[in-house]
């Protein structure tokens, strides 16, 4: 197998091979001795040479972060004869929307449609877990849509508002 | 002693009751929510009973569903846990009139102590140092804008009914003033049910140190020592730790004895906290009592050998206090990190949703107070407290080791936890020389994180990035499903392929 691994924004082409009861592995080119155990699901013992480790992989959302210790990764793998998986560049310019970050209610809407917002101005207030938490303008300009008034029930990743 | 008690609460606080409950062959009954009968509490009760909506009014705050239940079930006290119905005279008083022992103080000591204002006043009264500001609540801006002006910014708005921060707003300028007590007002209303708010001067970056107290229905009050609350965010504790550094034993005994005589003036019974605020001459001021178990009380169990819920519940029974103020000792070293489900790289916005993996650390000197597990859906709608951690040494610097060794241990995946957070407070040099403030975590965080970026560290998460991808098909092109028996059979059949 043939890989393309993004790890903190950092690419690695990574092949691995499991023969005769061990795993061939190289990394950019170089090879790796490397045994590995999946524990369970979501948790890797891996030996790199000698030196051991215990790898988590976490999932929140679409993303992937592995930790390495105590360090925390974002990972992004690729099969390269996959077509899936490609992302467009982020584009700053254009509509921006604003995303719940989290399940909750709207408590307020701060700014009406048409207003004129600095970057970071509040937008809206979306209440979870007895806090109340302000979604900010990530861009400046002017709100073009409100899709959500107050006391609507939203979901994380439903989008509140759009800034134009 | 009774023989059945009601768990009024959820989340690691009931569990932590129920196990009180097992301990000393008492059955214990549980309440729960809509959003709830999955939860942890419910697991560990002898009984569970469901009270209603996820909506906190309509269940855990809904005074008549849970004296039903008690009724119901045959319980013959009710522990309230924190939070919730805790400090809610009239809840204990509808217990009283039901006949069922509410486990915590009379309301009357509640009403005297419970609310901020009045226990300001009964404060002024007895003589005991406090904050400068209102002792009643604000009726207008206009009064507000007058009190501020007198006492002088910057200014702390509090609800009178408050904990945990909430229904607090800090105003450094008048502009700034009615906005919050707007903001303050309304989530006191939400939260306590009570809109009533004062104002006091804010002290800039004080310590923040408790007395825990003890009285029985005898008379006697005892104190078993402070916890050092200062590193906050949001005016909400994160890490508290048993003894304070700062506090030796001349400075305890005077604190205490302050502690005594707050609690003998409201004749204050059972479980409850005098909250201090300290300034840098180690002058302390009493700032409100916290009328019920806390959060951070592990810490001090671990320091003085005792079992406050056991106490707790042998008070209620009638029972005299098992020992005297002489015989309380205070040995080694407690820390407590609160586990949150939110995310620390976004703002510490709240992080529902499921635990996919769920790694506990355990150990020497590791207690872990929690209230989830692994497959569990964190609900949104309720306090994101999940778990307590507390690291236990013969000295600070043990206890440190070890609780830092076992923050490495923990993982929590599916969502998001501030684990990371303790990982970096229990790290930072001003946390090791404990130069400790309210404004500690603030200053922290501000500080460029120094992220020694580990080649090596790198090089293995891709090789694991791989390997995961091989071995658990759910890796590969982001793929979000979930993992199922399905898919374990298709890495396993991925697996057989390659060898």
């Amino acid at each position: 197998m043939i890989y393309d691994v993004r790890i903190d924004g950092r690419s690695f082409r990574l092949e691995v091979e499991r023969t005769e009861g061990r795993w061939a592995c190289r990394l950019d080119g170089g090879e790796i001795q490397v045994d590995a155990v999946l524990a369970r699901p979501d948790v890797l013992s891996l030996r790199v040479g000698n030196k051991a480790y215990e790898v988590k992989c976490e999932r929140v959302g679409g993303e992937m972060h592995l930790w390495v210790g105590s360090m925390r990764f974002a990972a992004e793998v690729r099969d390269p004869r996959s077509l899936r998986g490609k992302t467009r560049a982020a584009d700053d310019h254009g509509p921006k929307k604003l995303i719940a970050p989290m399940p909750g209610k709207i408590v307020r809407v701060l700014v009406s449609e048409g207003a004129a917002v600095e970057v970071g101005a509040g937008v809206l207030v979306v209440e979870a877990m007895k806090m109340q938490n302000e979604i900010k303008s990530p861009k400046k300009g002017t709100i073009q849509k409100i899709l959500v008034g107050a006391g609507a029930a939203v979901n994380a990743g439903d989008v509140l508002a759009i800034v134009e | 002693m009774f023989k059945k008690i009601l768990i009024a609460n959820r989340g690691e606080i009931a569990v932590r009751v129920i196990r009180a409950c097992h301990e000393t062959g008492i059955a214990a009954v549980a309440v729960y929510s809509d959003v709830d009968r999955a939860a942890l509490h419910v697991r560990k009760a002898d009984e569970a009973y469901p009270i209603g909506a996820a909506a906190a009014a309509e269940s855990y705050l809904n005074i008549q569903k849970i004296l039903d239940v008690a009724a119901r079930s045959g319980a013959d006290a009710i522990h309230p846990g924190y939070g919730f119905l805790s400090e809610n005279a009239k809840f204990a008083r509808a217990c009283a009139d039901a006949g069922v022992k509410f486990i915590g103080p009379t309301g009357a000591a509640m009403d005297a102590m419970g609310s901020k204002t009045q226990a300001r006043q009964a404060m002024e009264r007895a003589g005991v140092p406090i904050v400068p500001g209102t002792s009643r609540g604000l009726e207008s801006v206009e009064q507000a804008e007058e009190a501020a002006a007198r006492i002088g910014y910057p200014v702390m708005l509090k609800a009178a009914a408050g904990g945990g921060g909430k229904g607090m707003r800090l105003v450094h300028v008048p502009e700034d003033l009615k906005s919050a007590l707007e903001g303050a007002r309304s989530e006191a209303e939400r939260s306590f049910g009570d809109g009533e708010v004062y104002i006091e001067k804010a002290i800039v970056n004080p310590r923040h140190i408790e007395m825990q107290i003890l009285a029985d229905e005898h008379g006697n009050t005892v104190y078993l020592g402070e916890r050092e609350c200062s590193i906050q965010r949001r005016h909400q504790k994160v890490v508290e730790e048993a003894p304070s550094p700062i506090v030796d034993a001349d400075m305890r005994r005077r604190m205490g004895e302050v502690a005594v005589r707050v609690a003998q003036a409201a004749s204050y019974t059972n479980a409850g906290t005098v909250e201090f605020l300290v300034d840098a001459e180690k002058n302390f001021y009493f700032l409100e009592m916290n009328t019920r178990l806390q959060v951070e009380h592990p810490v001090t169990e671990l320091v003085t050998g005792l079992d406050l819920v056991h106490l707790q519940i042998r008070i209620a029974a009638g029972e005299k206090l098992p020992f005297t103020q002489s015989e309380v000792q205070i040995r080694g070293h407690a820390i407590e990190c609160r586990i949150y489900a939110e995310d620390p790289d976004n703002n510490y916005f709240p992080s529902p949703g499921k635990i996919t993996l769920l790694l506990a650390p355990s150990g020497p000197g590791i207690r872990r107070d929690s209230g989830m597990y692994e497959g569990w859906t964190v609900p949104m709608d309720y306090d994101p407290l999940l778990a307590k951690l507390i690291g236990y040494g013969s000295d600070r610097e043990q206890a440190i080791g070890r609780l830092t060794r076992a923050l490495n241990e923990y993982f929590v995946g599916g969502i998001k936890t501030n684990i990371s957070l303790f990982r970096r407070i229990l790290g930072d040099a001003d946390f090791r020389a404990a130069k400790l403030d309210t404004g500690f975590l603030d200053r922290m965080l501000k500080r460029k994180q120094e992220t020694a970026v580990d080649e090596n560290a790198a090089e293995v998460a891709a090789i694991a990035a791989g390997l995961f991808a091989v071995l658990d098909t759910r890796v590969a092109n982001g793929s979000k499903s979930e993992l199922d028996s399905a898919s374990n059979w298709k890495s396993a059949a991925r697996r057989e392929a390659l060898r």
